[in-house]
């Protein structure tokens, strides 16, 4: 599987701004509407999150996140990765999502390319997580269709489009609690299962087969995500960390070809914050494309390589972090208009 | 890992894993449970085997205290409380893996009974076919009813499908009673039995013979025990707790949950109609007066005492259930009541269940524990290691 990966490597860079960690001078630091966005300090790391990194770069960058290339190579994909270069892979068009007279989602249009890392980011209410459950069919648009590797899966049963290759977690962890963590991610891994019930019932050759290499998956997921040894403790056990790794390993399980993360940095301190920012970008080397929804900016600015920002419902900027970071509605959204007599 | 974790000897390994192996609550008989884990495959099939000896042997010893009698015959008192026990096996698939709350399994009690009836006994017009194959038979229409309830109502949850299926449980009582050709009160004598003479000319299997009923019945019980096992440690067991903890998670991790919900339904009332059968061929006489609601609810009392989710627990719960208002039978009358009270105090003292043991999930996990106490007990290599070079780098200087 390593040697699709190299190709994908190609895509061009993102500009490396030396400056793009700094905070813009006419941004007020101090905004009350937002209090993460005082976050928004040097990247931890400029050049690993805007250069897609060759395999040298991959090592590292897996080093780094303490876990082992093998480890890497058993949790990755067991599917061949199409591997065309920076092609959209999920686009949402025109998306409507209505509530009786309340528009959440007002004729959104993005898209996200081939092994990226798209934040969607906003003030609460914006319409993030409605974004996300129109396109993992929880809602159903009200209008405008939204397509997978060019097929619609507007509509389409969750289960189908989970199939499909769209996984997600959630913002409130929602694990199996009665579970072990190995469960839980077993669950994910029956999605690509195929045993009947009655195969199962008369345990067919199939069954044995699909078990056994589940168990082993299964351990290697847990170990991608760095909780292997905790794989036989009931979920609700695990502290809170665990499980947000956990959700992680479970929708990796499924083998999306998208992986959509709700706010996974949730209650997290700085230092978990840096290391789930590894753990996004060892996903990405592994050829997972990834949308992360997310309130915190300097894990948002750190690892994604292109930024969709949405307020009131409606698309306002589209782009990299640092002309993201840049957009003067992006910072009037977050921050509020300055008064008329203030400017 | 988020938290630092202190040096780990092989010790704390040691109690690590032995708190996992109570599935990490403490356990009613957890010594037991530990104990359980810990053998051999071998030392637990000899256990098993002693137990199953144990268990057919029950009726021809009649222990002391234990008996029934004089008040009830006890071989048909255990022959009771094994067709309670699979009952509650069925019903545990549905309420207890599913976590579909079925108030109206008594229904598919009722199809068994019935379809046992028509098709041997005298009184009935239908073709006679011999009494064992009414039990497959029995099991498949109670399948198909199964299907036919849960098509339409398994998109409800929770109370709402308790109220459905409390109402399906009534309507099949009530057509017992209604349709001339199901005879109603007056009902269907002389259902068939298994063949077999005795040397003194009855029938092995007699109305008053619970002794081979209740052989029949264990045996029943062990084949369909070995069944859904097979089932609760493969892809459909984890889609059923799954759907249980979380069914928008399930369906959104790829758990096709209507699918296995209708399955767990129809394998549950296919349990259901073959103890049906069971029950109807050792009474040999069935009529519309025993199928109420509240059969239906000691059905799932028996699973909630023994412990939703658990078969071993399920066996138990049918047992005593069944066994309490024939062995003490001054206070039969009241068993509703003291059930009732049972399950109050069991809610407030131990809302798991008597016997709360967590579901084995996987095929391989011997496998799954093996290879993490190698991870363990690598990682209690590497650290005690990093400590002996910490210790190490600390002595140079000193020399």
């Amino acid at each position: 599987m390593s040697e699709p990966r190299d190709e994908k490597r190609e895509r061009v860079p993102v500009e490396n701004d030396p400056n793009l960690g700094a905070v813009p001078e006419s941004v007020p630091n101090e905004g009350p509407a937002d209090a993460d966005l005082t976050d928004i300090g040097p990247d931890p790391t400029p050049e690993a999150d805007t250069d897609v990194p060759d395999e040298a770069e991959l090592a590292e960058v897996l080093a780094e996140a303490g876990i082992d290339e093998e480890v890497a190579e058993a949790a990755a994909s067991e599917r061949e990765i199409a591997v065309e270069v920076g092609e959209k892979i999920i686009e949402v068009k025109a998306v409507t999502v209505k509530f009786g007279g309340l528009t959440a989602l007002d004729d959104v249009t993005f898209h996200i390319n081939r092994g990226e890392i798209l934040g969607l980011i906003g003030p609460n209410g914006a319409g993030k997580t409605t974004a996300f459950n129109a396109m993992t069919g929880v809602y159903k648009p009200t209008s405008g269709d939204v397509l997978l590797e060019g097929k619609s899966i507007k509509g389409k049963k969750q289960h189908r489009i989970t199939r499909a290759g769209l996984a997600r977690t959630f913002q409130n962890i929602r694990l199996f609690g009665e579970m072990t963590a190995l469960e839980n991610v077993v669950v994910g891994l029956d999605a690509r299962h195929k045993t009947s019930v009655p195969g199962a019932l008369v345990r067919s050759p199939r069954h044995y087969r699909e078990e056994k290499s589940a168990v082993e998956r299964g351990i290697a997921l847990l170990e991608f995500v760095g909780i292997a040894e905790s794989a036989n403790t009931l979920s609700r056990h695990l502290p809170y960390g665990s499980q947000r790794r956990l959700e992680i390993a479970r929708a990796l399980a499924t083998d999306p070809k998208v992986l959509c993360l709700d706010e996974p940095a949730a209650g997290f301190n700085p230092a978990e914050k840096d290391q789930l920012m590894d753990l996004i970008r060892t996903i990405r080397a592994d050829g997972y494309t990834v949308l992360l929804i997310e309130h915190d900016m300097r894990l948002v600015m750190g690892v994604c390589d292109r930024i969709v920002v949405l307020e009131f419902g409606k698309k306002i900027a589209d782009g990299s972090p640092a002309e993201v970071r840049a957009d003067q509605r992006v910072i009037s959204a977050y921050l509020g208009e300055p008064d008329d007599d203030a400017a | 890992m988020s938290e630092q974790t202190p040096v780990r000897t092989t010790r704390a390994v040691q109690l690590t894993e032995s708190r996992e192996a109570l599935g990490g609550r403490k356990q009613f008989l957890g010594g037991w449970r530990r104990r359980w884990n810990r053998m051999a495959r071998w030392q637990q099939w000899l256990f098993l085997i002693i137990v199953l000896a144990a268990v057919y042997y029950l009726p021809v010893a009649n222990p002391w205290l234990i008996t029934t009698e004089p008040g009830n015959d006890f071989p048909i008192a255990c022959f009771q409380m094994a067709v309670y026990a699979l009952v509650a096996v069925g019903l545990n698939v549905v309420v207890g893996f599913a976590g579909l709350l079925d108030l109206g399994y008594i229904a598919f009690f009722a199809i068994g009974s019935y379809t046992a009836a028509f098709f041997t006994s005298p009184d009935s017009s239908l073709i006679h076919i011999p009494y064992l194959w009414t039990l497959p038979l029995a099991l498949g229409i109670a399948m198909l009813f199964g299907v036919a309830l849960g098509l339409p109502t398994l998109r409800l949850r929770g109370d709402y499908l308790a109220i459905v299926t409390l109402g399906f449980g009534e309507i099949i009582r009530i057509l017992a009673t209604i349709i001339p050709a199901a005879r109603g009160q007056v009902g269907f004598k002389e259902v068939g039995h298994p063949p077999g003479t005795a040397s003194d000319g009855q029938p092995i299997f007699s109305v008053s013979n619970g002794v081979p009923w209740y052989w029949l019945a264990v045996t029943v019980i062990i084949v369909i025990l070995l069944l859904v096992g097979n089932l609760e440690r493969s892809r459909v067991g984890r889609a059923w707790i799954a759907i249980r903890e979380d069914e928008d998670a399930a369906e959104i991790m790829g758990v096709p949950t209507f699918k296995f919900k209708l399955w767990a339904f129809a394998i549950g009332a296919g349990v259901g109609g073959l103890s049906g059968a069971l029950f109807a061929g050792q009474v040999g006489f069935v009529n519309n007066q025993k199928f109420d609601v509240a059969t239906s609810m000691l059905f799932v009392a028996a699973v909630v005492l023994g412990g939703s989710g658990n078969k071993v627990g399920a066996i138990l719960g049918g047992a005593i259930v069944a066994y309490i208002p024939l062995r003490f039978t001054a206070i039969a009358d009241y068993k509703y009541l003291i059930f009732g009270i049972i399950l109050i105090v069991l809610m407030i003292f131990r809302p798991q269940g008597l016997v709360a043991a967590k579901a084995h999930l996987l095929t391989y996990s011997r496998l799954a524990l093996d290879k993490v106490s190698e991870f363990r007990a690598a990682r209690v290599a590497s650290e005690q290691e990093k400590a002996a070079a910490a210790e190490a780098a600390k002595g140079v200087p000193n020399e």
